[in-house]
């Protein structure tokens, strides 16, 4: 039997009696990571990675009740051990590994291959199943290294401070931000968002060192902000306070940048192809690795993606899943663009 | 290549004009003259040689990358573009090029007559030193167009600026005949191919909509009251010997308009025409969705001409003599005017008719049948009026008919830009089709900040479903939308699209299943056909 089945509320184990990343409210939640797609409100028990729980405290509600794991660690829950290994998709994100009888199944989560500086970097884990995200399961997504990516966002923003512009860089608060930071951390002054600023206090709380940020108050003039790098969460976009910036530029960072046409439909001054999600080569590389018999396809491109894995001999299904994807900065392109599309 | 590429980047980045002239200035600026050439004819459309077919280049990516054809399928249509999608699959390039713009398109020149197989291997061979970006322009150079919103009017802006040349001058250069692979950039701009003395307009007179009652402007015996014309403004500059027809976007849009170079026989040299380019058949002005089948066209075809045959109405004459007329009175460049085009019997130029009326009861009583004859109103010159630069208040009003106005619904709302960013300005309305609705038009203005506030909040309460920016509403709110014009349209689901529609008024007092349907459309349609 297999250990693990596609339900309304989520991904379900009937034999531990627990669900991985429920998107309705349930006893026992196993959560992949804090990104609110991936974790709701409302559970009774929530199973998370050590650096997870403050963040899921600090996002949904300080009462809820968390127990945690290192990577590699295990607990057993009616019969089923459960154990986590990195994701590397952002701070405290896990594959979760069940072993029931012999049978391991590995439900990734979301998961980039590239080290990224700041997340603990994906570990493949061998396993008979494995659940795969497949957010850019197209071979056009191929990402460049991060270090040109970030030299490219360095020279725009010496260009643009030059030109007396403002840079203001479109991050989700939690993980783009935080990588951005780490990696763009240097001589420029980097000035955060509250939403940022509040994260990465819980995150420098739990242990992970950050680079210095400055958060950014009523005081904060416009000219310091020019002379910096800004960096606010997706839901400021459009707003007046960037407006009212002296020149302000923008540039998002997100992997659907890659392509000209989503580049466009954003309508911001730059575009940064820089993604927590593996791309093409990444997602065929982890799945190898697995040695899995068996691949489950969500989250993205699965229809194509799973039709390849087959045609390449490895046994593929295509799962349908509901995640909410209010949240997800680099999902939300991705439902413009399938309106677009229509 | 690597600055051919990174300006198209700037380019695609930029929805405003300035930062794309900025982007253009500073190309100008340090391109190689040769470069430069080629980025003046792809951006006017003139396309370099093509000696390898796109299927080709695709099946080459196919067999390099190893994708099934299907994938390569799903990956164009996420990817919308084949140049693109090529570029992005192919691995990364082992080699550097430092080759510019124009080599790579001599390059291409020279492949014309070469067999496949060298010709896949020069490709082959370019695609494995060029980065992604500079991979799509050289698959574009090959088989696509450069559609990257430079009109002609910013590209000529930014070559003024750049090299401090008359605009008009640069427009009527780039507009000439001149071949790509021999000219310099300097002949070209300076425009040693063209002689620019001849071509040069005036710019055009304007006027302010009326919005005082007609009285008000004193006797109507100073007033000349003509039709006002729904076509494109347009100049016929005739001056030794040679025939040029500008737009009012200050195009030079002679090729366009074969029906109209007969004029370069029937006038003298020396001579400036203003007047409308309107479709016409017998004399009579057909609509403007007749005359749009003419518009933007880089070859006309047999049918078109005979679909939409093209007329132009003459309102002035701005020289004549090759002397500057425009200080003279109205009444007196009428006069000329009159002299000189009045014999025009059987041909598709003719001076736009005034109208005699004794009253301003009278002329506001033949205003209300402007429609009827495709104008969308009157225009009233002061008889002793100059013909202004621009718009000047006071000699020159136009008197709009009414719009045309139906109820629809809103279905779809998305936020706004500037100072009503936070708030759902944008809308889209339908109306109905039997059971179902069907978007006809999108709309923006018209409402006042505290209507903005309700609609906003309605909105936000009744929100269905969510597209990015995007909301599916709840059917309930009705407005009256005001628009110009009606066309058919293959693009539009409703097969029909309006003209400027803008909100004229929330109907409160209506409910959606009181709106208009797609059926009322439809006749009005055929009704000005």
């Amino acid at each position: 039997m297999a250990l693990i089945e596609f339900t309304k509320r989520g991904i379900y184990c009937k034999q531990g009696d627990f669900y991985i990343d429920p998107w309705w409210p349930v006893d026992y939640a196993v959560t992949t990571h804090g990104h609110s797609d991936h974790v709701r409100f409302g559970n009774k028990y929530y199973l998370c990675h050590t650096l997870t729980k403050p963040i899921i405290k600090r996002r949904i509600s300080e009462d809820l009740n968390v127990e945690t794991l290192e990577y590699g660690e295990s607990i057993i829950r009616n019969g089923v051990n459960i154990s986590f290994f990195p994701a590397g998709h952002i701070i405290g994100s896990a594959q979760v590994r069940l072993a029931y009888k012999g049978e391991i199944c590995v439900i990734s989560g979301d998961y980039k291959i590239e080290d990224d500086g700041i997340t603990a970097p994906f570990e493949p884990v061998k396993c008979h199943s494995f659940v795969s995200e497949s957010t850019f399961g197209l071979p056009v997504y191929k990402w460049q290294k991060q270090e040109v990516v970030f030299n490219g966002i360095k020279s725009w923003v010496s260009d643009n401070i030059m030109q007396q512009k403002t840079s203001v860089l479109i991050a989700y608060s939690l993980g783009k931000a935080q990588r951005l930071i780490k990696n763009l951390a240097g001589d420029i002054p980097i000035y955060v968002h509250n939403s940022i600023a509040n994260l990465n206090e819980v995150i420098i709380d739990a242990g992970v060192k950050l680079p210095k940020t400055i958060r950014i108050t009523p005081e904060t003039t416009k000219d310091e902000l020019q002379k910096g790098i800004v960096i606010v969460p997706p839901a400021m976009r459009d707003s007046r306070w960037i407006k009212n910036l002296a020149h302000p530029v923008t540039g998002i960072c997100s992997g659907w940048m890659q392509v000209r046409a989503h580049r466009r439909w954003q309508s911001a001054d730059a575009g940064f192809a820089l993604s927590d999600h593996a791309d093409w080569p990444g997602l065929m590389e982890a799945i190898t690795a697995t040695g899995a018999e068996k691949v489950y396809v969500t989250h993205g491109f699965t229809a194509a993606f799973s039709r390849f894995l087959n045609d390449e001999g490895i046994e593929a299904a295509e799962v349908l899943t509901k995640f909410g994807q209010e949240d997800d900065e680099e999902n939300k392109v991705d439902l413009v663009d399938q309106n677009e599309n229509k | 290549m690597k600055r051919f590429a990174q300006l198209i980047q700037q380019l695609e980045l930029s929805n405003k004009t300035n930062d794309k002239i900025a982007a253009l200035v500073n190309y100008f600026n340090h391109a190689d003259d040769k470069d430069k050439v080629w980025v003046i004819a792809l951006f006017t459309g003139k396309k370099p040689k093509r000696p390898i077919k796109s299927a080709l280049l695709k099946y080459w990516a196919i067999n390099i990358t190893e994708t099934p054809e299907w994938l390569f399928a799903e990956s164009y249509a996420n990817v919308g573009d084949l140049s693109e999608t090529i570029a992005l699959l192919l691995p990364p390039a082992e080699n550097t090029s430092d080759f510019q713009l124009h080599k790579w398109v001599e390059d291409l020149h020279d492949l014309e007559g070469k067999d496949d197989e060298t010709k896949k291997e020069f490709i082959l061979s370019a695609w494995n030193k060029l980065e992604t970006q500079e991979r799509f322009i050289f698959n574009k150079l090959i088989s696509g167009n450069f559609r990257i919103g430079v009109s002609n009017k910013m590209l000529v802006n930014a070559l003024a600026k750049q090299s401090s040349l008359d605009s008009a001058q640069i427009m009527h250069s780039i507009m000439g005949k001149w071949n790509p692979y021999e000219i310099t950039f300097h002949e070209l701009i300076n425009g040693i191919h063209v002689n620019t003395d001849n071509s040069w307009p005036y710019p055009f007179c304007l006027a302010y909509a009326l919005e005082q009652e007609p009285e008000k402007l004193g006797n109507i015996s100073e007033w000349q009251a003509e039709w006002k014309w729904d076509g494109i403004r347009g100049q016929i500059v005739k001056r030794n010997g040679e025939l040029f027809i500008w737009s009012r976007g200050e195009e030079l849009v002679t090729e366009q308009f074969p029906e109209l170079h007969f004029m370069i026989d029937v006038l003298p040299d020396g001579v400036v025409l203003d007047g409308e380019i309107l479709a016409v058949q017998n004399k009579q002005v057909l609509s403007f969705s007749t005359l749009q089948q003419r518009l933007n066209r880089k070859t006309i075809n047999k049918k078109q001409l005979e679909d939409a045959p093209i007329g132009f109405f003459v309102y002035d004459i701005l020289e004549y003599e090759a002397k500057d007329f425009r200080e003279e009175p109205l009444s007196i460049r009428r006069k000329i005017l009159e002299a000189l085009i009045g014999g025009l019997a059987e041909s598709p130029v003719m001076i736009s008719p005034v109208i005699n009326c004794s009253s301003w009861e009278e002329l506001a009583e033949l205003r209300q049948t402007s429609r009827s004859i495709n104008s969308e109103g009157i225009m009233l010159k002061k008889l002793s009026s100059h013909y202004h630069s621009g718009r000047k208040r006071g000699d020159w009003w136009k008197w709009k008919i009414n719009p045309y106005t139906v109820d629809a619904v809103m279905i779809y709302a998305q936020k706004g830009s500037g100072r009503r960013a936070n708030f759902f300005t944008d809308y889209t309305f339908a109306v109905r089709d039997g059971e179902n609705l069907v978007t006809i038009a999108k709309a923006y203005s018209g409402l006042t900040d505290k209507e903005i506030k309700e609609v906003n909040s309605f909105v936000t309460r009744n929100a269905i479903e969510k597209f990015g920016p995007v909301r599916t509403v709840k059917p309930e709110l009705v407005f009256e939308i005001a628009f110009e014009g009606i066309a058919e349209s293959k693009r539009h689901k409703a097969g029909l699209a309006l003209r400027f529609p803008r909100i004229l008024r929330w109907r409160k007092d209506k409910k959606a299943d009181e709106i208009n349907t797609l059926e009322d459309l439809r006749q009005l349609l055929q009704s000005t056909l």
